[in-house]
């Protein structure tokens, strides 16, 4: 270990940032898209129209489509559509042995006609935003490994302070076409820039999975009744069990004015009807995250089904779950506004740019000891290897699923877990091709195939359907328009990225060899 | 940093022994101050909860930065583990006075 504080603080951020970079890279970068997940998947289900129905009449609608198709589930799931998420979509359970849970079944309705939208089957931005935290493992491991990961991006945040203290002194410094400095300048002003950002992001992530990565505390406090605790946190969800006679369900309509009514005109977010034909069944009404920041798990007023009366309004919540409820609300955004949004998604995309200038450090610095040589040990190899599968190589996978939300014949089975397929086919062969063309060559072709790629998806999606930038910008639908112009703007960028790096394998190292000796020490 | 080649057994084993104290003592000692919050805290058995969990990955934090400061690796685990009997000591008296 070295001597003195910050360089042990220096070393422990190196390599951290090493072993869990590629890692938070892929986190980063698909968390950030979730940013835009209801607009991602507006653009991978184009066939979901935007209707403008008042409330009221889509529960109706999504009552009557209920009662006709699920009257036995065990329980119901509303959402209602949004400026955001146009669809009105209803999901049920089947009813199972108790200790089991039952499938669930999801379809998207027209509010209008009452009939499931005939819908390309996709997961739309739901498989970003379930792949940032769940890492297409099995439950739960792809949540612990991902809140681990979490941990590290917190130690590699302080350590990366500590180590780099001069921080206003430094942010005012940017020395361009300088190689290896370069790298590090624009490492630390994007990491100083969106500094509240990160720590925020990185907090609220542990405290989002706290009771499944913490639990001592309830352990110590609840004994084996752990759910004592989530009954006394969250206390809408302990409902009345179903008895076994056959009800009749009351209009969900008048609970829904009822609860609006109890939030001073707050909207709702979705319905849960529990036991939807039974005698005792219950009707929870969510409050929508959209409305304020903290998120507030116990925003319900629950109705006992059949009488319609009221029996609970959740009562204000304590200083401690409140603070919880910002850490939640803040990292998911949903009450976030179209600015706040983008704000939102370019700090995701400084994060990810600060893991990525920070692996290229990484390499960078230890490359050059074996330039004269020509010969690169093992490890370095495989940094520089794993760097570029890491990083364009999640950029191609991300554009080739995107383009197999187009491709791929509306008729094939298992489409959405195909589309999945292909996005880590895609990387796999990232993977392979950074394994036979080494170096920037490596990087250019990567860069350059995720360009074309991003280039032509509004092309793309021109050809294969009516929603092309002409329609979309006239109708004003800029949730579909966003989507094409955001890809050509990236596209373009790579295409910059991939133009960069073609003219600096060009040029021999010398340009950017040389300043880089003179990095500080204080610099790994 | 020294090419990675020449770094003699010795020094591998000692940074093995800090990570594990970080990683496995640096957890052991978070969950036990969360604990000790989650007993002693004036607040509603819940509430008490919430924040020793919320507030635990902060202890977690400073375990693992004293575990890569410290001059030795046996420091690095005396450092993690006397607050961790201290903590599991005030726990046993608050779990033994909050016994019904």
């Amino acid at each position: 270990m070295k001597d003195g504080f910050r360089q042990a603080m220096a070393w422990l951020h190196t390599w951290v940032g090493l072993i869990f970079g590629w890692l938070l890279f892929a986190i980063f970068l698909t968390g950030t898209l979730s940013y835009f997940k209801d607009e991602i998947t507006h653009w991978m289900q184009p066939e979901v129209q935007v209707h403008g129905v008042d409330d009221a009449r889509s529960l109706a609608v999504a009552q009557a489509y209920l009662e006709r198709q699920a009257p036995t589930a065990a329980r119901w799931f509303i959402t209602l559509p949004d400026s955001r998420d146009p669809g009105l979509s209803v999901m049920w359970q089947d009813k199972v042995d108790p200790g089991k849970r039952g499938n669930f079944i999801q379809k998207v309705l027209d509010p209008v006609s009452g009939q499931p939208v005939q819908v390309r089957e996709s997961m739309g931005g739901e498989f970003f935003y379930r792949f940032h935290f769940q890492l297409q493992m099995p439950h739960p491991w792809g949540r612990w490994l991902s809140t681990f990961a979490a941990m590290v991006m917190f130690v590699a945040l302080i350590t990366g302070i500590i180590t780099h203290k001069k921080i206003f002194k430094d942010f005012f410094t940017f020395r361009p076409r300088k190689g290896q400095r370069s790298w590090l300048d624009g490492h630390n002003a994007v990491g100083v820039l969106v500094l509240p950002f990160h720590l925020m992001i990185t907090y609220s992530s542990l405290v989002i999975f706290m009771s499944m990565v913490m639990p001592a505390p309830i352990m110590a406090s609840y004994g084996d009744d752990t759910r004592a605790f989530f009954s006394e946190v969250f206390p809408a969800t302990d409902n009345a069990p179903a008895l076994g006679q056959p009800g009749k369900l009351l209009p969900l309509g008048p609970m829904y004015a009822q609860a609006r009514q109890q939030w001073a005109g707050g909207h709702v977010g979705r319905v849960a009807v529990n036991n939807p034909g039974d005698v005792n069944a219950s009707v929870n009404v969510f409050r929508a995250g959209s409305d304020s920041v903290v998120h507030d798990f116990g925003s319900i007023v629950s109705f006992n089904g059949t009488t319609g009366e009221q029996v609970r309004v959740s009562g204000e919540p304590s200083l401690p779950a409140v603070i919880g409820g910002s850490f939640y609300g803040l990292h998911m955004g949903h009450f976030a506004g179209p600015v706040l949004r983008w704000l939102y998604f370019i700090c995701g995309l400084a994060g990810t740019a600060m893991i990525g200038t920070g692996l290229v450090i990484w390499l960078g610095k230890r490359q050059l000891k074996h330039v004269k040589s020509g010969v690169m040990p093992f490890e370095l190899k495989l940094v520089e290897v794993l760097n570029i599968a890491s990083m364009s190589g999640l950029i191609i996978a991300i554009a080739a699923f995107f383009w197999a939300n187009r491709l791929l014949p509306v008729s094939v089975a298992e489409r959405s877990a195909w589309e999945v397929q292909v996005f880590f086919i895609a990387w796999g062969l990232s993977l392979l091709h950074a394994m036979l063309r080494r170096g920037r060559q490596g990087w250019v072709e990567q860069l350059g195939v995720g360009a074309l790629l991003f280039v032509a998806v509004p092309l793309l999606n021109a050809i294969t359907t009516s929603e092309h930038l002409g329609v979309s910008l006239a109708r004003g639908d800029w949730a579909m328009a966003g989507f094409d112009l955001t890809c050509l703007g990236s596209g373009m960028f790579l295409a910059w990225a991939a133009w960069k790096m073609q003219r600096r394998a060009a040029l021999p190292s010398k340009a950017e060899g040389v300043p880089s000796l003179k990095l500080k020490p204080e610099a790994h | 940093m020294k090419s990675k080649t020449s770094l003699p057994v010795s020094y591998r084993l000692a940074v093995t022994s800090r990570v594990l104290a970080a990683v496995v003592g640096g957890y052991l000692m978070a969950s036990l101050a969360s604990i000790c919050l989650a007993l002693w805290l004036p607040t509603s058995r819940a509430d008490a909860v919430i924040v020793g969990m919320m507030s635990s990955f902060v202890f977690y934090l400073l375990a693992v930065l004293w575990c890569f400061a410290c001059r030795t690796a046996g420091r690095a685990w005396l450092g993690v583990m006397a607050p961790c009997v201290l903590f599991a000591t005030l726990a046993g008296v608050g779990w033994w006075v909050a016994r019904p």
